[in-house]
C-alpha cells in the first residue's frame, strides 16, 4: 500500500503504525509531532495508530522563524 | 541592576528574568543564532512548526533545549483559525508546551494579522486550554477584544514584520498598555512584537510601558547579530528602568540646569521670584 508522509508517497509493506512510520524515516521521538489525516496523534498513540492505505501524514518539528 | 532582579515579566502565572523574547528567523546558521540567543539574555524564543526535514533534523528544538531557553511555538504562515488550530496542536505535541504565538495574517505583503480569523483563532485555542499570546495589529480596540476573550498576553506590532520601522504609532501602544494594566483584575502582559530595527525601537516599547519586546530580524539579519543582541539586552532594561523611574515633563523651551555665572544676577533672580 501507499501512505503520503509529507507530501511525498511512501510505498509500505504490511500493517505498519506511526512509531514505525517514525522509525523508518529515522526521525528522533522527540521534538516533533505526527498528524494522520488532519488529526493529531499524541505520541503515547504512536505504536497503537495503524496507518491505513491512502492515509496522509505530516511529521513536523521545530524550525527557525517568528 | 539589583532592583531589576526583583521585577519579573510574569505571563500566566510564569515569571521570567528577561523582558526580551527572540524570535530565531533569519539567522544564517545555528551557531551565529547561538551566539545571539547568549548575547540577548533571552529566556523564552519563538520557533516556527514546519514539516520535519530529515537533513536539518530537529536542530533548532535541540539548541533551545541544551541552552535552557523556554520554547514558543508560533503559527506563522497560517491564514485561518483551522490552520492556526492544527498548528497549535502539533507544538504543543511536539514541544511539550500549551504555550502558543498565535498569528493569524493576512497576505503575504502586509503580513498584517486578520482580524477576524485571529479574534475566532484566539477563542477556539483559549477553549483547548492554551496559553496564547496573540500576535495583533496596534488597535486598541481589537487588543480589548483579545484580552477580553483570555489571552495571556498581547503583542501588537509596532510595524510590519521585517520592516525595522520602530513603533509607528506610539500613542496606539500607550492606549493598549493602559487598557490592559487596568481594565482586568491581573494586568495583562503587553509585548511590542514586530517592526523593531534598532537598540532605541526596543528601549521606547518599554519607556510607553510594554510589558517586554519580542525580535528577531533586527538581531539575526544585523551585520553582527550577537553585538546587536546585547544591545537589545540593554535596550530593553534601560527601557524599563527608564519607564518607572518618572521622566521629567517636556518643555517648550530651554530650562539651565546650572546656575548662572553672574552671582549678583542670581540674586536679583530669587529676590524677584520670592517677590
Amino acid at each position: 500500500m501507499t501512505i503520503t508522509v509529507n507530501g511525498e508517497p511512501l510505498g509500505i509493506e504490511g500493517e505498519v503504525s506511526v512509531a514505525d512510520v517514525v522509525t523508518r524515516l529515522g526521525l528522533p521521538d522527540r521534538g516533533i509531532a505526527v498528524a494522520v489525516d488532519g488529526a493529531v496523534v499524541p505520541r503515547g498513540l504512536w505504536g497503537g495508530h495503524t496507518v491505513t492505505s491512502g492515509a496522509v501524514v505530516e511529521i513536523v518539528t521545530a524550525v527557525q522563524g517568528g | 541592576m539589583a532592583e531589576l532582579e526583583h521585577d519579573p515579566l510574569r505571563i500566566a502565572g510564569r515569571e521570567f528574568t528577561s523582558r526580551l523574547i527572540t524570535g530565531t528567523g533569519g539567522a544564517t546558521n545555528l551557531a551565529t543564532l547561538e551566539r545571539a540567543l547568549i548575547a540577548s539574555g533571552t529566556e523564552l524564543t519563538t520557533v516556527a512548526v514546519r514539516r520535519v526535514d530529515a537533513a536539518s533534523g530537529t536542530g533548532v528544538f535541540d539548541l533551545l533545549q541544551r541552552l535552557g531557553i523556554s520554547v514558543l511555538p508560533n503559527t506563522a504562515g497560517c491564514h485561518t483559525t483551522a490552520e492556526a488550530v492544527l498548528t497549535a496542536q502539533l507544538a504543543r505535541e511536539a514541544f511539550e508546551t500549551n504555550w502558543v504565538k498565535l498569528e493569524v495574517v493576512a497576505d503575504e505583503r502586509t503580513l498584517m494579522p486578520d482580524a477576524i480569523e485571529l479574534v475566532d483563532a484566539a477563542a477556539a485555542l483559549v477553549a483547548d486550554g492554551f496559553v496564547v499570546l496573540a500576535y495583533t495589529n496596534d488597535d486598541p480596540v481589537l487588543a480589548a477584544r483579545l484580552a477580553d476573550l483570555g489571552v495571556a498576553a498581547v503583542m501588537p506590532l509596532g510595524a510590519p514584520i521585517g520592516t525595522g520601522l520602530g513603533i509607528l504609532n506610539p500613542h496606539n501602544i500607550e492606549m493598549i498598555v493602559d487598557h490592559c494594566s487596568t481594565a482586568y483584575d491581573e494586568p495583562l502582559p503587553v509585548i511590542l512584537d514586530a517592526g523593531v530595527g534598532t537598540a532605541s525601537d526596543a528601549a521606547r516599547a518599554m519607556e510607553l510601558g510594554c510589558d517586554a519586546v519580542l525580535l528577531a530580524t533586527a538581531v539575526t539579519r544585523a551585520d553582527n547579530p550577537e553585538r546587536m543582541a546585547s544591545a537589545m539586552r540593554h535596550a530593553v532594561i534601560a527601557g524599563r528602568l527608564a519607564a518607572g523611574a518618572g521622566r521629567i515633563p517636556k518643555r517648550f523651551w530651554a530650562k539651565a540646569s546650572s546656575p548662572g555665572l553672574d552671582r549678583r544676577q542670581d540674586v536679583e533672580n530669587v529676590d524677584a521670584r520670592t517677590r
